[in-house]
């Protein structure tokens, strides 16, 4: 009981710190932190409609951190979120590009499933180096991002490119408008509620399934846990590692094809930054995974206060002119305090364990 | 594909390679130290980023480069102790923590110039100090002499770094501590100390590279450094945690974005394929970690927090 308190309380106290340091830095700007918790909350709830926004900025998140949460629990850091958007958007794109005429009942899951693929190639790559070369997977997967970022604008400056750009001569790097046929259709009138919301949060709860209900999750956990108890076990260390990437990888680009159909243009555009498409979803959707436990269902509420951060952020920047990177820097601050936190947490359980305050055994039931 | 090999634009080239070579040789050989330590920093391109931003500031402020370059430097300081408390006391998983810091600093300077300058402004550049007679020899002095003193500094620290770790107590210190901590702690050594110092040169010098870097170009613009920083973390693995084949790597960086540079403005390089150009940097490295990957040896305690036993 205590122990479980205690391990909702300390993220929740690095929540709250962070917050404060929020507050501190809208003091600094000089704007009032009461009238920007007013703006954020307005432009993050103020409306059904401000709703659905938040709900569709949280949905790259749901699915970045439920991947992010496959990879961290088989003891793969996967960094590559953004590269993995980038590829699961751009496969998705170029099949939009090929098949426009197919109808909006294949062509929606097929541009999905392409984003999966994408996603999940961009994946795989990382993990096969780090199972069978021992390439370090943080630097690898970041690397992937720098590349897929140079690859993404040399795909909308060139052989994709808008032709009427081309006709223009402004080299912006973007789509034509993609074929309405995989549109993700809207779910409620007049709101921008698309059913890449469902297919996240479903994949958020297969990302559960396979991980605790299936002996493919088991395995990956195995590994995650021990490799060498796995290894001694009969379980084949290196395919797991690069299985769990390329799952990790495939959700990433169902969050980027989702990004390219769910968004109001219907088209991929950027401003030649990663960030300039995906709006840092690769990064934000660690900080929901690590935010929610690393639990792929604590991965949805988590991602939703994230996306509400964001939406929050655009109207404090229309409100109070504040710049909506504020939002960044929280979520670094949020990394950082939750990060700390753990092993604080765990001296905290460990001393009430030493002090016999509450039975163990009754305690161990858990995710873990 | 002729035009690249005259003289003029090898000179050209090189010099430019040596400029280009500078921030990440600052931020490498500082990552270097932090590593044989034990701790493994990744918030080194958030910690440049705002580095670079105060730097850019206060030269646009108060034009005073040297000013900028300490401010560069100070920053770095602060990030360190920031990292130090949060890796070395808190024991906090070293490559997240280190990913927390990379997005704080770069939403924080993307805030802060969006807040305090808006569209960039160009300012002063660091000015090239010419070396007497060194930089009169034909071509290889105008290459390698006439560069500015950031530049100088971070070439002169390849050997002070090596001899630090290699000559002295302290560099001892690192190495044991980075190794075998537990053995060191037995022998009296204070691995939470070693570990906070060798944090602390560590970021300072991730903070003098992106002082470097951005007064060099003489301008800053949100996510200045495009990852120049988690390259320079690879190429610690590439140079096999060694000063000098991180030098080696720096160069190599260098002259890749140099040769790059020329021949895109020589028109080698058509500008539809620019951005495939561009990949370059990081295709190389991810070539150079599969290469290296099991040829060389990393501290063995890195990314292990220490608890005495």
């Amino acid at each position: 009981m205590l122990k479980g308190v205690i391990g909702a309380l300390v993220p929740l106290l690095a929540a709250v710190l962070a917050f404060a340091f929020g507050a501190t830095m809208l003091v600094a700007l000089g704007a009032s932190p009461l009238a920007g918790l007013d703006a954020m909350l307005d432009g993050a709830f103020g409306s059904g409609s401000r709703i659905a926004a938040t709900a569709v900025k949280a949905t790259p998140l749901i699915l970045v951190g439920a991947g992010i949460t496959i990879a961290f629990r088989t003891s793969v850091i996967n960094i590559g979120g953004e590269g993995q958007i980038i590829a699961g958007a751009l496969m998705s794109t170029v099949v939009a590009l090929s098949f426009p005429d197919l109808p909006a009942v294949i062509l929606v899951p097929l541009v999905l499933l392409s984003g999966a693929v994408g996603g999940g190639i961009l994946g795989a790559i990382p993990g096969a180096l780090k199972a069978y070369a021992s390439v370090n997977e943080i630097l690898s997967t970041i690397m992937l991002n720098l590349v897929m970022v140079q690859f993404m604008n040399f795909l909308l400056r060139g052989p994709i490119m808008d032709p009427f750009e081309l006709e223009a001569g402004t080299r912006i790097p973007q789509t034509q408008r993609l074929s309405d046929n995989a549109a993700l259709p809207t779910m409620i009138e007049g709101t921008r509620l698309h059913v890449g919301v469902p297919v996240a949060i479903a994949a958020a709860v297969a990302a559960y399934l396979i991980l605790w209900r299936t002996p493919t999750g088991f395995r990956l956990r195995a590994v995650g846990h021990s490799p060498e108890a796995a290894r001694a076990a009969g379980i084949n260390v290196k395919r797991n590692i690069t299985l769990a990437m390329t799952l990790s990888g495939s959700l990433g680009g169902i969050a980027g094809a989702i990004l390219v159909f769910g968004s109001e243009g219907q088209r991929m555009v950027t401003d030649g930054s990663a960030a300039g498409f995906t709006g840092s979803a690769g990064f934000n959707g660690i900080v929901a995974a690590l935010f929610g436990g690393l639990h792929p269902l604590w991965t949805i509420p988590s991602a939703m206060l994230f996306g509400a951060l964001l939406t929050g952020a655009t109207q404090l920047q229309r409100v109070l002119q504040v710049p909506a990177a504020l939002a960044v820097a929280l979520n670094g601050i949020i990394v950082i305090f939750v990060i700390s936190s753990t092993p604080v947490r765990g001296w905290l359980q460990r001393s009430l364990a030493d002090s016999g305050l509450f039975n163990r055994s009754s305690d161990s039931a858990g995710a873990d | 594909m002729g035009e690249f090999f005259t003289l003029s634009v090898l000179v050209a080239t090189a010099a430019s390679a040596i400029r280009l070579a500078t921030p990440y040789l600052l931020a490498s050989l500082g990552e270097t130290v932090g590593q044989r330590s034990g701790v493994l920093n990744l918030g080194v391109d958030g910690v440049m980023l705002l580095s670079a931003f105060f730097s850019y500031w206060t030269v646009l402020e108060t034009g005073n480069l040297w000013l900028a370059v300490f401010v560069g430097l100070a920053v770095g300081l602060v990030m360190g102790l920031l990292y130090g408390v949060i890796t070395v006391f808190l024991k906090a998983t070293q490559g997240i923590s280190g990913i927390g810091i990379f997005i704080f600093g770069l939403g924080l300077s993307d805030l802060l110039f969006r807040r305090l300058v808006g569209t960039p402004k160009p300012v002063r550049r660091l000015p090239n100090v010419d070396i007497p007679i060194l930089s009169d020899i034909p071509h290889l002095g105008a290459a390698l002499f006439q560069r500015n003193l950031l530049t100088y500094l971070a070439f002169v620290l390849v050997p002070v770094t090596a001899l630090l770790l290699t000559r002295t107590t302290f560099g001892l210190n690192i190495r044991s501590v980075g190794e075998n901590p537990q053995a060191a702690d037995s022998l009296g050594v204070s691995v939470e100390r070693t570990r906070f110092v060798a944090i602390l040169i560590g970021n300072s010098m991730a903070g003098l590279a992106g002082a470097a870097l951005v007064l060099q170009l003489g301008i800053f613009q949100p996510n200045l450094t495009q990852g120049l920083g988690f390259i320079a973390v690879a190429l610690v693995y590439f140079g096999a945690w060694r000063p000098i084949g991180v030098m080696g790597g720096a160069l190599l960086y260098g002259l890749v974005n140099a040769t790059v540079l020329h021949w895109k403005a020589l028109g080698i390089i058509p500008v539809s394929d620019s951005d495939l150009a561009n990949m370059a940097p990081a295709v190389l490295t991810i070539l150079a970690l599969i290469i290296v990957a099991r040829r060389v040896h990393a501290p063995s305690a890195l990314t292990k927090p220490f608890t005495r036993h």
